[in-house]
């Protein structure tokens, strides 16, 4: 017999029921819900009469659209959709009986960001949301991944998920990182390597030396955009750093149940001879600090290199390409470093944790940003309470950084955080599709440390420049 | 869920390469808590000037695509987020069918929630349609689930194929909850084994 993959692990121990066809019943145990993706959910559970499941294994948080500047737990604050879209999920958390932190709770913030930050994520589990970025959680060696409000409706009312199983692909990164080089730089690299449908019918197992050395808020930036890269959900094999991570979080096991699930979370690895569906090899030195000069996520780059030229791609991306370079405003042949910027933002479920907000500041610490404005979002309430701590919300005011409340933000600008027509971003957050951070917005994606770079010179900028 | 069994139409032609669902229906428009409505601002950005004009080169709103019930589309089609708005909007313009090289993962799955039939074919084969699909109104394309074959305007027929679980789901309109809670016996009996051997879930 051969052996499984971690996937294969947490499947197995998942599996409810398996028809012939290969249509499996997946049990979920953690259900995270937002404003956005469950009104209709609730609605359609309303209409039926049917009641959540297990209302203990779901919890809610309003993120996207919250405004991230004083005042906001007044309503009046607020677009009338969006407080449509708070007030719905506030009054079904309340019907249902889930879990619930509202705007006016320290523990509300991005919805990836709270889950593990409370606990709720622990290794082995299942966990759904609607939303892409469910797979951040996999970072904890979780099974996570985003679905649609239907499915949302569906876990609701029955607490699984239906699924045929994915492919198994294994990406690993070996050797070290250079000076410069972060979670992020890892994660947009690997989506430039196999493309944005690269991933598309697999699930990603994130390993290799340069993995297991990152930090847990740097794995769950890699795990965040697996989507990113066409994959439902990426994973990374727990270990000591994901239980030092968990231990102590007001939802984690405690005492005799602790004992239990670790001795269980140490099996969730894939054997030996586990078999893989496809393989993917990164150098981790092989890795540069990078940024997209594009649309798509896969549009990715060394910040050393030139703008390139649409004939430099084949089939439907050449088109895609000239589209792109027009949108964005860029001409082929152009140094990235020296395409100058607008606006800066730090934040969103890929890069809004504490070690973010360290890494930006390190760098900005007495400087004075160059460019129009920048912001940092914190991506939870606690994450802020800490960065104001130890001291980094006045290394970020001090540069000229506004400093916001916790939320999405201008990630995907259904709040009040957005970029105008032309506008151009240096952006922590996962997409740089048109229009994604507002109309006619161009977004740049980079990591924290090249973000506060940039902010501090006004241009895209090689951040070992600056260390 | 309505139905899917078979549909002949009109194919709007959209070769562009990596459609996002930020593209397919805009972030200002998932503020609404209703699942109807969205079909008006399908493509905004694509289709609209920023005072809200209809831009004239933009595919559905030529006179003859207006009416497409079907899209023939470059690789990737709905890849980025899990917005359930996306299938939404096309089906309330009346689009029930979306041919590609490749979809991503949970559009794919979303379109089968709603009613819409996403087919994937070989890359010659969406060359063809996409010729035919430039044709306008007159070329008219037939989607069979139940044969699972597309018939194009010159008479030649393409199969494709679908899981069939889905196919079942899609042709006689059926409701995944209500299919679930029929193994209500078999959840319970997994949520009884899971509690002892994984209390801290």
């Amino acid at each position: 017999m051969t052996g499984k993959t971690l996937y294969d692990k947490i499947w197995d121990a998942h599996l409810v029921h398996e028809a012939e066809d290969g249509t499996s019943l997946l049990y979920i145990d953690r259900h995270l819900v937002h404003e956005v993706t469950s009104p209709q959910a609730f609605e359609g559970l309303r209409m039926t009469g049917r009641k959540v499941h297990a209302p203990d294994k779901t919890i809610a948080v309003p993120d996207h659209n919250v405004p991230t500047t004083a005042g906001r737990e007044d309503p009046a604050n607020m677009t009338e959709d969006s407080r449509i879209q708070v007030a719905a999920l506030d009054t079904n958390a309340k019907e249902f009986g889930i879990h619930y932190y509202p705007v006016s709770d320290i523990r509300q913030g991005i919805v990836h960001i709270v889950g593990p930050e409370q606990g709720w994520t622990l290794p082995g589990m299942t966990v759904v949301c609607g939303d892409s970025h469910t797979a951040t959680h996999g970072a904890f060696g979780a099974l996570a991944h985003g679905i649609g409000t239907s499915e949302v409706e569906h876990v609701l009312a029955t607490q699984t998920l239906i699924q045929r199983k994915g492919k198994n692909m294994k990406v690993e990164i070996t050797g070290n990182l250079l000076p410069g080089v972060t979670a992020k730089d890892i994660t947009l690299s690997v989506i430039g390597h196999t493309g944005t449908a690269g991933g598309t019918g697999y699930v990603i197992e994130y390993c290799g030396e340069a993995i297991r050395a990152l930090s847990m808020e740097g794995r769950m930036t890699v795990c965040n955009m697996a989507i990113e890269g066409g994959a439902r959900a990426g994973l990374i094999a727990p270990d000591e750093k994901t239980y030092e991570y968990v231990k102590g979080r007001p939802h984690a096991p405690k005492g005799a149940q602790w004992e239990a699930a670790l001795a269980w979370w140490k099996t969730l690895y894939s054997d030996d001879d586990a078999q893989w569906d496809k393989v993917v090899t990164i150098r981790g030195e092989d890795i540069a600090p990078v940024v997209t000069w594009g649309t798509s996520p896969e549009d990715v780059l060394p910040i050393t290199a030139v703008v390139p030229a649409p004939e430099e791609f084949t089939g439907g991306k050449v088109d895609a390409a000239k589209r792109s370079l027009d949108y964005m405003g860029l001409k082929p042949g152009t140094r990235l470093q020296d395409v100058e910027i607008d606006t800066v933002f730090i934040g969103s479920c890929t890069n809004g944790r504490i070690e973010d907000l360290r890494a930006a500041a390190a760098i900005l610490k007495g400087k004075k940003i160059a460019v129009k404005r920048a912001m940092v979002v914190p991506g939870s309430g606690l994450v802020r309470a800490q960065a104001e701590a130890e001291g980094l919300a006045d290394i970020f005011k001090e540069a000229g950084f506004e400093w916001r409340l916790a939320g999405c933000s201008m990630c995907l600008a259904m709040n009040p955080d957005q970029l105008a027509p032309g506008e151009r971003c240096a952006a922590t957050s996962n997409r740089n599709f048109e229009g994604r951070q507002g109309r006619g917005g161009r977004t740049h994606l980079m990591s924290p440390a090249m973000a506060a770079a940039a902010a501090v010179t006004g241009r895209l900028t090689d951040v070992r420049e600056m260390m | 869920m309505e139905k899917f069994t078979k549909l002949s139409g009109v194919a709007a032609p959209m070769p562009l390469v990596n459609i996002d669902t930020d593209m397919i229906i805009p972030k200002q428009f998932l503020k609404t808590i209703q699942r109807s409505g969205l079909g008006k601002n399908l493509f905004d950005e694509m289709r609209y000037t920023t005072e809200g004009q209809e831009i004239p080169d933009f595919v559905l709103n030529k006179p003859a695509y207006r009416n497409a019930q079907i899209i023939v589309a470059g690789e990737n089609f709905g890849c980025g987020s899990s917005r359930e708005h996306a299938p939404w909007a096309l089906l309330d313009f009346g689009i029930r069918c979306v041919i590609s090289t490749s979809f991503a993962d949970i559009f794919y799955n979303n379109c089968f929630k709603n009613g819409i039939l996403p087919i994937v074919l070989p890359q010659e084969e969406v060359d063809k349609l996409m010729d035919d699909a430039q044709r306008g109104a007159n070329a008219v394309v037939t989607v069979d689930l139940e044969s699972q074959t597309i018939t194009g305007p010159d008479g030649g027929t393409i199969t494709f194929e679908v899981d069939a679980f889905r196919k079942h789901c899609l042709m006689n309109g059926l409701d995944d909850i209500g299919l679930t809670l029929e193994k209500s016996a078999a959840i319970e009996v997994f949520e009884a084994q899971a509690a002892q051997s994984r209390p801290w879930v």
